[in-house]
């Protein structure tokens, strides 16, 4: 068993949600810099520089990269020798978005109520996603999810007898309706395979993955170079003003599913994907 | 095409616009989003005048983050118009001279934008910091409860934005969809 305090948890989220609202991870800047070298458009290049110059201003000045903070999504990976300490987990959580959001200059983007739409003027609750694991470490990834792009997000209950083909339509038409509310360049991902929540819940995690890295499931990874290729010639560009540029990358994850079933979910994330991951 | 104008705006100068144009604004331009909205709607409901003159003046669809000690307004870059389509109409037949936001809007909305000769603007989303830099000052006048949501007044100078639908019903989106080549 390996004790960790509460506290610890809190301090991290804290610090995670600021530098997550102001930093892109490497992975995202590079893919950045090849789109600018990539469009064509003219438009769709003043829009790519723009983004370009918004990022350095970000850094530099600590202003958010976008006002759209986001509402916090945490996924935490919880070895299963770990004992926690001086309180409960998910308090300890929730409190570390409230200062981060409270103390870092972020925006108040959550209410409380879905339908009375009060706001909780501190950003909490988060979306908290738990996962044990072996071993006694914690590792927890914080995503804020902006709205612009999440509204655009999908479910489709396909049949098995759609298969791969029905999958790929399913994608394009999540891009293809998202056009230019989702802010492309867009990163997209996608769940393939589980239940209902199940293919959300990878669809969402997928976002979080280094755009460097290729899925390890050599069929999958076909896939995602093959619909990158394919939303990038729909033409909805940089700003859905037309161009070349029209996703960053596409990141997919699979899991078994029932006999009847083809469960596909598109999460769309707009260019200022942002997570941070950091082990306890 | 790069032009440069001054806000409010006549509609001689909405008349000059062309879907594509890239343009910067300076001058007097309003806050407002869902929030404000729905209260700006019930406010006109009860037959109570709107918190500002609409007529000849510009919506800009944002709610900031937090501004930091000693600055103006923090991150500030424009929400997905379509959320406002359900009010538009009503305050562009009131005189409402333009619009700042980003994303598709309705025939409805379009309509409007012509019979009113107006114009709907699209500011780059998810470039919050770097349009933050073009507000010279800012005030909340209204719906302070709000928060983010509250109408703000504010001055910019040389704000970037792109012609998306002009005064003559042309739109830079329907373009760049009805070329979709899939």
């Amino acid at each position: 068993m390996r004790t960790v305090q509460v506290n610890e948890v809190t301090r991290a989220v804290r610090e995670m949600c600021i530098e997550a609202n102001h930093f892109l991870s490497a992975d995202m800047k590079k893919v950045f810099d090849e789109a600018v070298d990539k469009e064509q458009s003219g438009l769709g290049k003043l829009v790519l520089n723009q983004l370009k110059e918004n990022l350095q201003i970000a850094g530099d000045d600590m202003i958010p990269i976008c006002q759209d903070t986001g509402m916090a999504v945490v996924f935490l990976k919880v070895g299963q020798e770990v004992h926690f300490e001086g309180g409960v987990l998910s308090d300890a959580i929730h409190e570390g978005v409230r200062q981060g959001y409270v103390e870092g200059y972020l925006r108040k983007s959550v209410v409380k109520d879905p339908i009375f739409r009060e706001n909780t003027k501190d950003n909490t609750p988060a979306v908290i996603h738990y996962e044990i694991v072996e071993g006694d470490q914690v590792e927890i990834t914080l995503a804020p999810k902006g709205f612009g792009s999440e509204n655009m997000s999908r479910v489709f209950m396909l049949k098995p007898a759609d298969g791969i083909e029905g999958v790929k339509e399913a994608i394009l038409t999540a891009v293809r309706d998202a056009g230019p509310n989702a802010c492309p360049p867009m990163v997209v991902g996608v769940g393939i395979g589980g239940t209902f929540e199940k293919c959300a819940l990878m669809a969402k995690h997928a976002l979080t993955r280094n755009l460097e890295e290729a899925s390890p499931v050599e069929y999958v990874r076909e896939l995602e170079a093959e619909m990158l290729e394919k939303i990038n010639q729909l033409g909805i560009g940089p700003g859905g003003l037309g161009g070349c540029v029209t996703a960053l990358a596409v990141n997919i994850e699979t899991y078994p599913t029932h006999i009847a079933g083809l469960p596909v979910a598109v999460n769309i994330c707009c260019h200022v994907n942002r997570h941070v991951t950091r082990k306890l | 095409m790069e032009k440069r104008i001054q806000v409010p705006m006549t509609k001689e100068t909405a008349a000059g616009l062309h879907a594509g144009d890239y343009v910067y604004l300076s001058g007097i331009i309003y806050t407002a989003r869902d929030a404000a909205h729905k209260r700006m709607q019930e406010t006109l409901q009860k037959g109570q005048k709107l918190p500002f003159d609409i007529k000849g003046n510009i919506i800009y669809y944002m709610g900031p983050s937090p501004a930091r000690e000693g600055r103006v307004i923090g991150s500030a870059g424009p929400t997905t118009a379509s959320r406002m389509d359900k009010y538009t109409p009503q305050l562009l037949d009131m005189g409402m001279g333009a619009m700042i936001g980003k994303g598709k809007r309705t025939k409805d909305v379009a309509d409007a934008i012509v019979r009113n000769g107006a114009v709907y603007f699209a500011a780059v989303g998810g470039a919050g910091a770097l349009l933050s830099k073009c507000i010279k000052k800012s005030e909340v006048i209204a719906y302070e409860d709000l928060g983010t949501e509250a109408i703000r007044k504010l001055e910019v100078e040389n704000f970037p934005v792109i012609v998306v639908i002009d005064a003559e019903g042309n739109n830079l989106y329907e373009e760049v969809m009805a070329n979709m080549k899939a």
